[in-house]
Protein backbone atom coordinates (compact mmCIF):
# COMPACT_ATOMS: atom_id res chain seq x y z
CA UNK A 1 0.00 0.00 0.00
CA UNK A 2 1.09 3.48 -0.90
CA UNK A 3 2.52 5.27 2.54
CA UNK A 4 -0.66 8.01 1.51
CA UNK A 5 -2.99 5.61 1.36
CA UNK A 6 -2.88 5.22 5.07
CA UNK A 7 -3.14 9.13 5.82
CA UNK A 8 -6.58 8.98 8.23
CA UNK A 9 -8.56 11.69 9.18
CA UNK A 10 -10.07 14.90 7.26
CA UNK A 11 -6.13 16.31 6.27
CA UNK A 12 -5.39 12.62 5.50
CA UNK A 13 -8.49 12.06 3.75
CA UNK A 14 -8.50 15.44 1.42
CA UNK A 15 -5.36 14.66 0.30
CA UNK A 16 -6.17 11.05 -0.78
CA UNK A 17 -9.28 12.74 -2.50
CA UNK A 18 -7.20 15.20 -3.67
CA UNK A 19 -4.37 13.42 -5.35
CA UNK A 20 -6.92 10.55 -7.04
CA UNK A 21 -8.87 14.14 -8.18
CA UNK A 22 -5.46 15.33 -9.57
CA UNK A 23 -4.23 12.27 -11.37
CA UNK A 24 -8.00 11.90 -12.84
CA UNK A 25 -7.51 15.28 -14.62
CA UNK A 26 -3.85 14.64 -15.53
CA UNK A 27 -4.97 11.34 -17.27
CA UNK A 28 -7.50 13.66 -18.54
CA UNK A 29 -5.45 16.24 -20.43
CA UNK A 30 -2.94 13.59 -21.52
CA UNK A 31 -5.16 11.44 -22.99
CA UNK A 32 -6.99 14.72 -24.46
CA UNK A 33 -3.73 15.41 -26.09
CA UNK A 34 -2.89 12.21 -27.24
CA UNK A 35 -6.55 11.66 -28.94
CA UNK A 36 -6.29 14.92 -30.58
CA UNK A 37 -3.23 14.04 -31.85
CA UNK A 38 -3.50 10.23 -32.68
CA UNK A 39 -7.64 10.64 -33.06
CA UNK A 40 -8.26 11.59 -36.81
CA UNK A 41 -5.77 8.88 -38.15
CA UNK A 42 -7.17 6.27 -35.73
CA UNK A 43 -10.97 7.18 -36.45
CA UNK A 44 -9.45 6.91 -40.31
CA UNK A 45 -7.77 3.60 -39.70
CA UNK A 46 -11.00 1.74 -37.80
CA UNK A 47 -13.49 3.43 -40.70
CA UNK A 48 -11.73 2.08 -43.80
CA UNK A 49 -10.98 5.53 -44.66
CA UNK B 1 12.45 -11.89 -8.85
CA UNK B 2 9.09 -9.96 -9.73
CA UNK B 3 9.15 -6.47 -10.75
CA UNK B 4 7.61 -4.11 -8.57
CA UNK B 5 6.60 -0.37 -8.83
CA UNK B 6 5.78 1.19 -4.80
CA UNK B 7 5.69 -1.83 -3.81
CA UNK B 8 3.21 -4.09 -5.86
CA UNK B 9 4.31 -6.20 -8.48
CA UNK B 10 4.45 -5.43 -11.96
CA UNK B 11 1.75 -8.25 -12.96
CA UNK B 12 -0.85 -6.55 -10.45
CA UNK B 13 -0.11 -2.67 -11.71
CA UNK B 14 -0.95 -4.39 -15.60
CA UNK B 15 -3.70 -6.44 -14.47
CA UNK B 16 -5.30 -3.52 -12.89
CA UNK B 17 -4.87 -0.87 -15.86
CA UNK B 18 -6.65 -3.40 -17.92
CA UNK B 19 -9.17 -4.01 -15.69
CA UNK B 20 -9.48 -0.32 -15.20
CA UNK B 21 -9.65 -0.10 -19.00
CA UNK B 22 -13.13 -2.56 -19.38
CA UNK B 23 -14.61 -0.56 -16.78
CA UNK B 24 -14.18 2.89 -17.63
CA UNK B 25 -15.39 1.69 -20.69
CA UNK B 26 -18.64 0.74 -19.85
CA UNK B 27 -18.78 3.52 -17.05
CA UNK B 28 -18.39 5.97 -19.89
CA UNK B 29 -21.08 4.39 -22.06
CA UNK B 30 -23.56 3.59 -19.28
CA UNK B 31 -22.87 5.42 -16.51
CA UNK B 32 -22.87 2.82 -14.03
CA UNK B 33 -21.18 -0.18 -13.35
CA UNK B 34 -17.81 0.87 -11.42
CA UNK B 35 -18.26 -0.28 -7.98
CA UNK B 36 -20.48 -2.99 -8.91
CA UNK B 37 -17.35 -4.51 -10.96
CA UNK B 38 -14.79 -3.02 -8.90
CA UNK B 39 -15.88 -3.78 -5.13
CA UNK B 40 -16.37 -7.98 -6.07
CA UNK B 41 -13.43 -7.87 -8.02
CA UNK B 42 -11.22 -6.55 -5.03
CA UNK B 43 -12.61 -8.64 -2.56
CA UNK B 44 -12.16 -12.03 -4.77
CA UNK B 45 -8.66 -11.05 -4.77
CA UNK B 46 -8.27 -10.90 -1.17
CA UNK B 47 -8.47 -7.42 -0.24
CA UNK B 48 -10.48 -6.34 2.78
CA UNK B 49 -14.36 -5.49 2.21
CA UNK B 50 -13.81 -2.10 3.74
CA UNK B 51 -10.30 -1.19 1.59
CA UNK B 52 -12.59 -3.05 -1.72
CA UNK B 53 -15.23 -0.67 -1.19
CA UNK B 54 -13.17 2.36 -0.02
CA UNK B 55 -10.92 1.87 -3.28
CA UNK B 56 -13.62 1.02 -5.31
CA UNK B 57 -15.54 4.68 -4.41
CA UNK B 58 -12.27 6.44 -4.78
CA UNK B 59 -12.05 4.76 -8.24
CA UNK B 60 -15.81 5.67 -9.22
CA UNK B 61 -15.58 9.25 -8.26
CA UNK B 62 -12.33 10.20 -10.24
CA UNK B 63 -13.43 7.84 -13.08
CA UNK B 64 -16.89 10.12 -13.08
CA UNK B 65 -14.88 12.68 -13.03
CA UNK B 66 -13.07 12.38 -16.49
CA UNK B 67 -16.86 10.36 -18.14
CA UNK B 68 -18.29 13.71 -16.99
CA UNK B 69 -15.49 16.10 -18.42
CA UNK B 70 -15.50 14.08 -22.06
CA UNK B 71 -19.65 14.04 -21.57
CA UNK B 72 -19.19 17.87 -21.24
CA UNK B 73 -17.00 18.00 -24.15
CA UNK B 74 -19.82 16.47 -26.20
CA UNK B 75 -22.54 18.85 -24.92
CA UNK B 76 -24.31 15.64 -23.12
CA UNK B 77 -24.70 17.04 -19.67
CA UNK B 78 -27.64 18.83 -17.84
CA UNK B 79 -26.15 20.96 -15.10
CA UNK B 80 -29.36 22.05 -14.25
CA UNK B 81 -30.88 18.65 -14.31
CA UNK B 82 -28.12 17.20 -12.46
CA UNK B 83 -28.28 20.00 -9.64
CA UNK B 84 -32.13 19.44 -8.89
CA UNK B 85 -31.34 15.11 -8.99
CA UNK B 86 -28.36 15.42 -6.57
CA UNK B 87 -30.74 17.68 -3.90
CA UNK B 88 -33.92 14.99 -4.56
CA UNK B 89 -31.30 11.92 -4.57
CA UNK B 90 -29.55 12.76 -1.24
CA UNK B 91 -33.51 13.23 0.46
CA UNK B 92 -34.44 10.17 -0.81
CA UNK B 93 -31.37 8.24 0.15
CA UNK B 94 -32.02 9.70 3.91
CA UNK B 95 -35.42 8.10 3.66
CA UNK B 96 -33.96 5.03 1.97
CA UNK B 97 -31.44 4.54 4.77
CA UNK B 98 -34.22 4.81 7.59
CA UNK B 99 -36.15 1.46 5.55
CA UNK B 100 -33.18 -0.30 5.78
CA UNK B 101 -32.56 0.36 9.62
CA UNK B 102 -35.79 -0.45 10.36
CA UNK B 103 -35.57 -3.86 8.26
CA UNK B 104 -32.53 -4.78 10.38
CA UNK B 105 -33.86 -3.82 13.30
CA UNK B 106 -36.66 -6.79 12.33
CA UNK B 107 -33.35 -9.04 11.14
CA UNK B 108 -35.33 -8.94 8.00
CA UNK B 109 -32.51 -6.58 5.84
CA UNK B 110 -30.85 -9.33 3.87
CA UNK B 111 -33.08 -11.22 2.23
CA UNK B 112 -35.62 -8.10 1.51
CA UNK B 113 -32.77 -5.93 0.00
CA UNK B 114 -31.44 -9.24 -1.92
CA UNK B 115 -34.68 -9.47 -3.45
CA UNK B 116 -35.14 -6.26 -4.35
CA UNK B 117 -32.00 -6.07 -5.72
CA UNK B 118 -32.17 -9.00 -7.85
CA UNK B 119 -35.92 -7.89 -9.15
CA UNK B 120 -34.95 -4.59 -9.70
CA UNK B 121 -31.49 -5.61 -11.87
CA UNK B 122 -33.84 -8.43 -13.52
CA UNK B 123 -36.53 -6.29 -14.13
CA UNK B 124 -35.19 -3.08 -15.45
CA UNK B 125 -33.12 -4.89 -17.58
CA UNK B 126 -35.92 -7.00 -19.40
CA UNK B 127 -38.11 -3.68 -19.80
CA UNK B 128 -34.65 -1.70 -21.61
CA UNK B 129 -34.42 -4.77 -23.56
CA UNK B 130 -37.89 -5.15 -25.10
CA UNK B 131 -38.44 -1.64 -25.38
CA UNK B 132 -35.46 -1.19 -27.28
CA UNK B 133 -35.92 -4.32 -29.53
CA UNK B 134 -39.18 -3.63 -29.42
CA UNK B 135 -38.05 -0.87 -32.11
CA UNK B 136 -41.08 1.82 -31.16
CA UNK B 137 -40.84 2.31 -27.59
CA UNK B 138 -38.57 5.73 -27.62
CA UNK B 139 -35.76 4.74 -29.66
CA UNK B 140 -33.65 6.21 -32.08
CA UNK B 141 -33.33 9.49 -30.29
CA UNK B 142 -31.50 12.49 -32.62
CA UNK B 143 -27.58 12.50 -30.77
CA UNK B 144 -27.49 16.58 -31.39
CA UNK B 145 -27.75 17.43 -27.75
CA UNK B 146 -28.17 20.71 -28.88
CA UNK B 147 -31.44 19.85 -31.09
CA UNK B 148 -35.29 19.61 -30.23
CA UNK B 149 -36.56 15.95 -29.07
CA UNK B 150 -39.05 14.43 -31.62
CA UNK B 151 -41.76 13.89 -29.65
CA UNK B 152 -42.69 10.84 -31.33
CA UNK B 153 -39.32 9.48 -29.97
CA UNK B 154 -40.15 10.41 -26.23
CA UNK B 155 -41.34 7.20 -24.11
CA UNK B 156 -45.27 7.44 -22.81
CA UNK B 157 -44.88 7.88 -19.03
CA UNK B 158 -42.67 10.61 -19.68
CA UNK B 159 -44.71 12.08 -21.64
CA UNK B 160 -47.35 11.85 -18.79
CA UNK B 161 -45.13 13.39 -16.41
CA UNK B 162 -44.19 16.19 -18.93
CA UNK B 163 -48.12 16.88 -19.08
CA UNK B 164 -48.68 17.99 -15.55
CA UNK B 165 -47.54 21.39 -15.41
CA UNK B 166 -47.30 22.10 -12.06
CA UNK B 167 -45.14 25.86 -11.97
CA UNK B 168 -42.48 26.29 -11.82
CA UNK B 169 -41.38 24.67 -14.85
CA UNK B 170 -37.73 23.79 -16.27
CA UNK B 171 -36.61 24.00 -19.20
CA UNK B 172 -33.81 21.39 -19.74
CA UNK B 173 -31.68 20.02 -23.19
CA UNK B 174 -32.77 19.08 -26.06
CA UNK B 175 -36.09 21.33 -25.66
CA UNK B 176 -37.76 19.44 -22.70
CA UNK B 177 -39.81 21.25 -20.30
CA UNK B 178 -40.75 19.53 -16.63
CA UNK B 179 -42.33 20.43 -14.10
CA UNK B 180 -39.30 20.98 -10.80
CA UNK B 181 -41.79 18.84 -8.20
CA UNK B 182 -41.43 16.00 -11.24
CA UNK B 183 -37.60 16.06 -11.57
CA UNK B 184 -37.82 16.15 -7.48
CA UNK B 185 -40.18 13.52 -7.10
CA UNK B 186 -38.27 10.96 -10.08
CA UNK B 187 -35.25 12.17 -8.02
CA UNK B 188 -36.13 11.40 -4.99
CA UNK B 189 -37.65 8.30 -5.61
CA UNK B 190 -34.47 6.88 -7.20
CA UNK B 191 -32.65 8.02 -4.31
CA UNK B 192 -34.96 6.19 -2.03
CA UNK B 193 -34.20 3.10 -3.50
CA UNK B 194 -30.21 3.78 -4.32
CA UNK B 195 -30.39 4.07 -0.07
CA UNK B 196 -32.52 1.26 0.62
CA UNK B 197 -30.12 -0.99 -1.56
CA UNK B 198 -26.91 0.67 -0.69
CA UNK B 199 -25.76 0.42 -3.97
CA UNK B 200 -24.41 3.78 -6.47
CA UNK B 201 -27.94 4.02 -8.22
CA UNK B 202 -27.02 4.35 -11.81
CA UNK B 203 -28.65 1.50 -12.97
CA UNK B 204 -32.06 3.46 -11.57
CA UNK B 205 -31.03 6.73 -12.54
CA UNK B 206 -29.99 6.74 -15.90
CA UNK B 207 -33.56 4.60 -17.08
CA UNK B 208 -35.38 7.04 -14.82
CA UNK B 209 -34.00 9.71 -16.57
CA UNK B 210 -35.39 8.50 -20.22
CA UNK B 211 -38.13 7.05 -19.27
CA UNK B 212 -39.55 8.88 -16.70
CA UNK B 213 -38.47 12.69 -17.51
CA UNK B 214 -37.92 12.12 -21.58
CA UNK B 215 -34.01 13.38 -21.44
CA UNK B 216 -32.19 11.55 -24.74
CA UNK B 217 -30.06 8.39 -23.42
CA UNK B 218 -26.60 10.17 -23.95
CA UNK B 219 -27.68 13.40 -21.70
CA UNK B 220 -29.19 10.33 -19.44
CA UNK B 221 -25.97 9.12 -19.43
CA UNK B 222 -23.81 12.49 -19.24
CA UNK B 223 -25.67 13.97 -16.56
CA UNK B 224 -26.07 10.72 -14.41
CA UNK B 225 -21.87 10.35 -14.14
CA UNK B 226 -22.00 14.26 -13.41
CA UNK B 227 -24.08 13.54 -10.46
CA UNK B 228 -21.82 10.24 -9.39
CA UNK B 229 -18.74 12.98 -9.11
CA UNK B 230 -20.01 14.31 -6.01
CA UNK B 231 -21.63 11.29 -4.24
CA UNK B 232 -18.43 9.31 -5.41
CA UNK B 233 -16.47 12.35 -3.99
CA UNK B 234 -18.45 12.48 -0.82
CA UNK B 235 -18.40 8.76 0.08
CA UNK B 236 -14.61 8.09 -0.76
CA UNK B 237 -14.20 10.98 1.37
CA UNK B 238 -16.05 9.69 3.99
CA UNK B 239 -14.31 6.79 3.85
CA UNK B 240 -10.54 8.24 3.60
CA UNK B 241 -10.87 9.77 6.66
CA UNK B 242 -10.64 5.90 7.91
CA UNK B 243 -7.73 5.35 6.10
CA UNK B 244 -9.40 2.82 3.95
CA UNK B 245 -8.27 4.07 0.47
CA UNK B 246 -5.60 1.74 -1.43
CA UNK B 247 -3.88 4.57 -3.85
CA UNK B 248 -1.95 1.36 -5.30
CA UNK B 249 -5.01 0.05 -6.49
CA UNK B 250 -6.40 3.06 -7.65
CA UNK B 251 -3.68 4.60 -9.53
CA UNK B 252 -3.61 1.98 -12.16
CA UNK B 253 -6.96 1.38 -12.23
CA UNK B 254 -7.31 5.20 -13.24
CA UNK B 255 -4.73 4.81 -15.87
CA UNK B 256 -6.75 2.42 -17.49
CA UNK B 257 -10.31 3.85 -16.95
CA UNK B 258 -9.11 7.37 -17.84
CA UNK B 259 -9.01 6.07 -21.39
CA UNK B 260 -12.11 3.40 -21.26
CA UNK B 261 -14.39 6.45 -20.09
CA UNK B 262 -12.85 8.22 -23.22
CA UNK B 263 -13.72 5.91 -25.83
CA UNK B 264 -17.43 4.61 -24.00
CA UNK B 265 -18.12 8.20 -23.71
CA UNK B 266 -17.29 8.82 -27.06
CA UNK B 267 -19.03 6.36 -28.03
CA UNK B 268 -22.03 7.53 -27.07
CA UNK B 269 -22.90 9.47 -29.48
CA UNK B 270 -22.02 7.28 -32.42
CA UNK B 271 -23.66 4.01 -31.53
CA UNK B 272 -27.57 3.88 -32.04
CA UNK B 273 -29.91 4.42 -29.07
CA UNK B 274 -31.56 1.59 -29.37
CA UNK B 275 -28.29 -0.75 -29.47
CA UNK B 276 -27.23 1.69 -26.47
CA UNK B 277 -30.38 0.35 -24.30
CA UNK B 278 -29.76 -3.43 -25.26
CA UNK B 279 -26.14 -3.42 -24.24
CA UNK B 280 -27.56 -1.67 -20.80
CA UNK B 281 -30.38 -4.16 -20.67
CA UNK B 282 -28.21 -7.06 -21.25
CA UNK B 283 -25.63 -5.80 -19.05
CA UNK B 284 -28.34 -5.52 -15.49
CA UNK B 285 -29.70 -9.10 -16.62
CA UNK B 286 -26.62 -10.34 -16.41
CA UNK B 287 -26.10 -8.89 -13.18
CA UNK B 288 -28.85 -9.84 -12.37
CA UNK B 289 -28.18 -13.60 -12.58
CA UNK B 290 -24.65 -12.94 -11.36
CA UNK B 291 -25.80 -11.13 -7.97
CA UNK B 292 -28.71 -14.04 -7.34
CA UNK B 293 -25.64 -16.19 -7.95
CA UNK B 294 -23.82 -14.69 -5.24
CA UNK B 295 -26.57 -14.03 -3.03
CA UNK B 296 -27.42 -18.00 -2.98
CA UNK B 297 -24.11 -18.50 -2.43
CA UNK B 298 -23.86 -16.56 0.62
CA UNK B 299 -27.09 -18.27 2.04
CA UNK B 300 -26.69 -21.57 1.34
CA UNK B 301 -22.71 -20.96 2.35
CA UNK B 302 -21.41 -22.28 -0.76
CA UNK B 303 -17.72 -20.17 -1.78
CA UNK B 304 -17.74 -21.81 -5.18
CA UNK B 305 -20.73 -19.44 -5.78
CA UNK B 306 -19.60 -16.28 -4.87
CA UNK B 307 -16.80 -17.27 -7.84
CA UNK B 308 -19.23 -18.27 -9.96
CA UNK B 309 -21.08 -14.77 -9.64
CA UNK B 310 -17.62 -12.87 -10.28
CA UNK B 311 -17.10 -14.71 -13.18
CA UNK B 312 -20.79 -14.02 -14.98
CA UNK B 313 -19.79 -10.36 -14.09
CA UNK B 314 -16.97 -9.89 -15.63
CA UNK B 315 -17.63 -12.13 -18.43
CA UNK B 316 -20.27 -9.63 -19.11
CA UNK B 317 -18.53 -7.02 -18.79
CA UNK B 318 -16.00 -8.00 -21.48
CA UNK B 319 -18.92 -9.47 -23.91
CA UNK B 320 -20.76 -6.21 -23.37
CA UNK B 321 -17.51 -3.91 -24.11
CA UNK B 322 -16.45 -5.69 -27.02
CA UNK B 323 -19.96 -5.50 -28.32
CA UNK B 324 -19.43 -1.75 -27.75
CA UNK B 325 -16.34 -1.26 -29.28
CA UNK B 326 -17.61 -3.55 -32.54
CA UNK B 327 -20.73 -1.13 -32.89
CA UNK B 328 -18.48 2.36 -32.43
CA UNK B 329 -16.50 0.84 -35.68
CA UNK B 330 -19.52 -0.10 -37.66
CA UNK B 331 -21.04 2.92 -36.94
CA UNK B 332 -18.07 4.80 -38.14
CA UNK B 333 -17.75 2.87 -41.10
CA UNK B 334 -21.61 3.16 -42.09
CA UNK B 335 -21.14 6.79 -41.64
CA UNK B 336 -18.32 6.92 -43.78
CA UNK B 337 -20.21 5.19 -46.57
CA UNK B 338 -23.09 6.65 -45.82
CA UNK B 339 -23.71 9.84 -48.76
CA UNK B 340 -25.94 11.98 -46.48
CA UNK B 341 -24.22 13.45 -43.54
CA UNK B 342 -24.61 11.92 -40.00
CA UNK B 343 -26.04 14.12 -37.24
CA UNK B 344 -24.02 11.62 -34.95
CA UNK B 345 -21.54 14.85 -34.16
Amino acid sequence: MLELGNATGVTGAATVVGLVLLEAIVLYVVYGGLERFLGPALVDAVSGR
Amino acid sequence: MTAELFGVAATTLALFTGFGLLVGLLFGFFGMGGSFLVTPALMVMGYETDVAVASGLAFVFATSVIATLKHRDLGQVDYKLGVLMIAGTTAGIEVGKIGLHYLQSIGLADTVVSVIYVGLLGGIGAFITYQATKGDGGGGLEHDADGEVDADDVPDIAKTIQSYRVPPMISLQGGITVSLWMILAVAFATGLLSGFLGVGGGFIRMPALFYLIGVPVPIAVGTDLFEIVFSGGIGSFLYAMDGAVDLSIVAPLLAGSALGARVGAAATSIVDEDEIKVYFGVMLLLGALAVAVRKIGNFADIPVLRQVSLVIILGAAALVAGAVVVSSIRALREEESSPTPSTAD
